[in-house]
């Protein structure tokens, strides 16, 4: 996911019309938009709306029902902490406590530094060697806090390389 | 010839290092100017194993388990490109490791040992044969199989995919669709996961068979988005299989047609259900439809369509291939077939066992999971996903059987079989099922949406001890309401695990009833 690019109507314009001729458009679109730019922005709603003859609030419907979507820049790197039952019975209840109090943010926060978002998931198929947590779109299994940590650092680092 | 090494390219062995266990390999090789590959293969289904590398032998495939790149080095010493099996990482010949010996795989018999967007791979074992079949038959035999087959959707709901064709193929329209449901949502399951990254050209197969047998020339994958990496292969197999001929305006040269799209859900459990998928597919909002009409006859954009699981569609090319008798001849009562479970959480041996119907809920967790990974005492089990029951030791006997499972008030679903151990407190636990169907309601209904909210607040009640014993009787009262009145599934069953944590472990709901 590139996060934080520049966007303009133009360019949300471009990826919309990629797209909407398909079936059932709107989906593959936000999805698009959001691949590009980490998330979506107000504007866009109108352009989508517009394009696909629909109704803003129509379009507001889609975009709020769905987790994944987002309307606020997320952080760099988004992590993904697998909430679900399977996690549980190994530990993910500590894990979050953890990660939460590590990174200083709660579920749907990023951090001051703009580095990293969390977010809870629920389920991420990899329910035989949990708890299993998700970085961007690299999924990592048995998740120590340990190794939590040492993840973090890791993503951290190239912070420091950008400057 | 250059010597194979396989390094398995699934979620589970990425989750674990693989790649970068790979590049240590590979720099291995070059150091030491060794003719050797690397293979990404699929993987065995050995979860608690991976990364297990394999190395090609003279004897057969090698396998040496949970492998970090730390360990290359000192491997390549001891002799692993040999197949020396002194090492402590080795577990020898993978095909006669106990866990695989023991399954009956037929949806699976390929996972793991193919490169799994591997055209030629999949033609080398048995890929195709089923398509190439059906292409020769007419649409009302190739459904006549699938009944023959006795092949009862694997989503969980169980209804019988023939049935389901024959209404499609009965119902007359210009366009029909083929849906594939890969919204597998349930915690604790992942054999949608493993086909659509070990096998995913079988997936592709048993669409297109169904698009031949009902007259469809459209087909979508609906795929979660937590699934970045089925996401990649699904795509990279699609591509190659319109290239080879197998997808596409004229399938083998047979003038029939049939397209193929990967489409992505947003992270929205409710879509795994199928009306609520359609909606979404359409670009909406996932909320729940009411039935009837059924999707067979009005389903994508109000045309029939087939909608089945993952793992149902993948079952087709074996029984277009073997024969749908050949099929039927595994399982016992009305659950025909082999039926992939997946053992997760607390498990020693997490994995994909795939089986004949009939093995108790023990034997799968002891002879083939090894008990917990922490090795504290099995307390409960989750089978069926978060809409499942909780079941004690005194359900374990009960065999993997549709029909076994519903008379203990038990579900089967997906066939994922959750694990915990005794440190787990069973009142959370009843407080989370409430709490998940809270976020991901669809909110077409009122007993789910509103009931789910109530659910939390009154076990929050009874944990705490305000007036436990009248909360406990409206806990009852709402768990009734929300299973008579909800409009799917969702809501229809998000009691079970709460009931039965009132049923069996009452005392860990409310110490102070």
């Amino acid at each position: 996911m590139t996060v934080g690019k520049e966007w303009t109507e133009q360019s949300i314009q471009l990826i919309i019309d990629g797209l909407k001729h398909k079936p059932g458009a709107m989906l593959p679109i936000l999805h698009a938009i959001q691949n590009e730019i980490g998330y979506i922005p107000e504007k866009a709603v109108a352009q989508i709306a517009e394009s696909l003859l629909q109704t803003r609030a129509e379009v507001h419907g889609v975009i709020s029902f769905y987790h994944h979507f987002r309307t606020t820049p997320p952080g760099k790197h988004t992590i993904e902490i697998c909430r679900a039952e399977a996690c549980q019975a190994v530990g993910c209840r500590s894990l979050e406590a953890h990660a939460k109090q590590s990174l200083g943010i709660d579920y749907h926060q990023t951090t001051a530094n703009r580095q990293f978002s969390l977010e809870p998931v629920y389920c991420l198929g990899n329910c035989a060697t949990g708890p299993s947590i998700r970085i961007d779109d690299d999924i990592h299994g048995r998740v120590s806090l340990e190794r939590f940590d040492e993840l973090v650092a890791s993503h951290q680092q190239d912070m420091k390389e950008v400057g | 010839m250059s010597q194979r090494i396989y390094i398995p390219c699934d979620t589970t062995a990425l989750s674990l290092g693989a790649d970068q266990l790979a590049e240590a390999i590979q720099q291995e090789i070059t150091q030491r100017g060794l003719d050797a590959t690397i293979v990404r293969n699929g993987s065995r289904g050995m979860l608690w194993l991976e990364p297990l590398v394999e190395v090609d032998t003279a004897q057969g495939r090698v396998g040496y388990g949970a492998v970090s790149a730390q360990q290359v080095s000192e491997l390549f010493d001891a002799g692993m490109l040999e197949g020396n099996q002194q090492h402590e990482s080795c577990i020898g010949l993978v095909e006669d490791h106990p866990f695989l010996k023991k399954q009956q795989r037929l949806t699976f018999a390929r996972s793991g040992i193919t490169d799994p967007v591997s055209i030629e791979d999949y033609i080398a074992l048995d890929g195709f044969n089923g398509l190439k079949n059906a292409i020769a038959m007419q649409p009302q035999n190739i459904v006549d199989e699938v009944k023959t087959s006795g092949l009862r959707g694997r989503g969980g709901a169980a209804f019988p995919t023939g049935i389901k064709w024959q209404t499609v193929l009965d119902t007359p329209s210009e366009q029909k669709y083929i849906v594939c449901n890969a919204d597998e949502g349930d915690s604790g399951t992942f054999a949608d996961r493993l086909v659509m990254e070990c096998d995913p050209l079988m997936l592709i197969e048993g669409m297109t068979i169904a698009g031949l047998a009902v007259h469809a020339t459209q087909g979508y994958i609906y795929l979660r988005s937590e699934y970045p990496v089925a996401h990649k292969l699904l795509n990279e197999a699609i591509e190659r299989a319109y290239k080879a001929g197998y997808l596409g305006e004229d399938i083998l040269g047979s003038g029939k047609r049939f397209d193929l799209e990967v489409r992505l859900g947003a992270g929205a459990y409710i879509c795994g259900e199928e009306t609520s998928l359609l909606d979404s597919l359409e670009g909406k909002r996932g909320l729940v439809r009411a039935k009837p009409p059924l999707p067979a006859i009005v389903g994508l954009f109000g045309q029939p369509t087939v909608v089945n699981n993952v793992l149902s569609f993948a079952a087709v090319p074996y029984i277009m291939d073997k024969g749908g008798q050949s099929y039927a001849d595994y399982g016992m009562g009305r659950s025909r077939g082999t039926l992939p479970l997946q053992l997760a959480g607390n498990v020693k041996q997490g994995g994909l066992v795939e089986l004949a119907f009939g093995i108790s809920l023990r034997e799968l967790m002891e002879d083939f999971g090894g008990g917990t990974l922490t090795g504290k005492p099995l307390k409960a089990v989750q089978v069926g996903g978060p809409l499942g029951a909780y079941l004690p030791a005194s359900q374990w006997d009960t065999p993997v059987d549709y029909e076994e499972f519903a008379a203990v008030g038990a579900v089967l679903g997906h066939g994922g079989v959750v694990m915990f151990d005794e440190t787990v407190d069973m009142g959370e636990q009843a407080r989370f099922s409430m709490e998940f169907c809270k976020v991901e309601s669809c909110g077409k209904c009122t007993p789910c949406r509103i009931g789910s909210t109530r659910g939390v607040e009154v076990i929050d009640r009874i944990r705490n001890g305000e007036n436990a014993n009248a909360n406990w009787v409206l806990l009852e009262d709402l768990c009734e309401t929300m299973v008579d009145g909800s409009l799917c599934a969702m809501g229809g069953m998000t009691p079970f695990p709460v009931q039965s944590v009132m049923k069996y472990f009452p005392e860990e709901l409310s110490a102070s009833r």
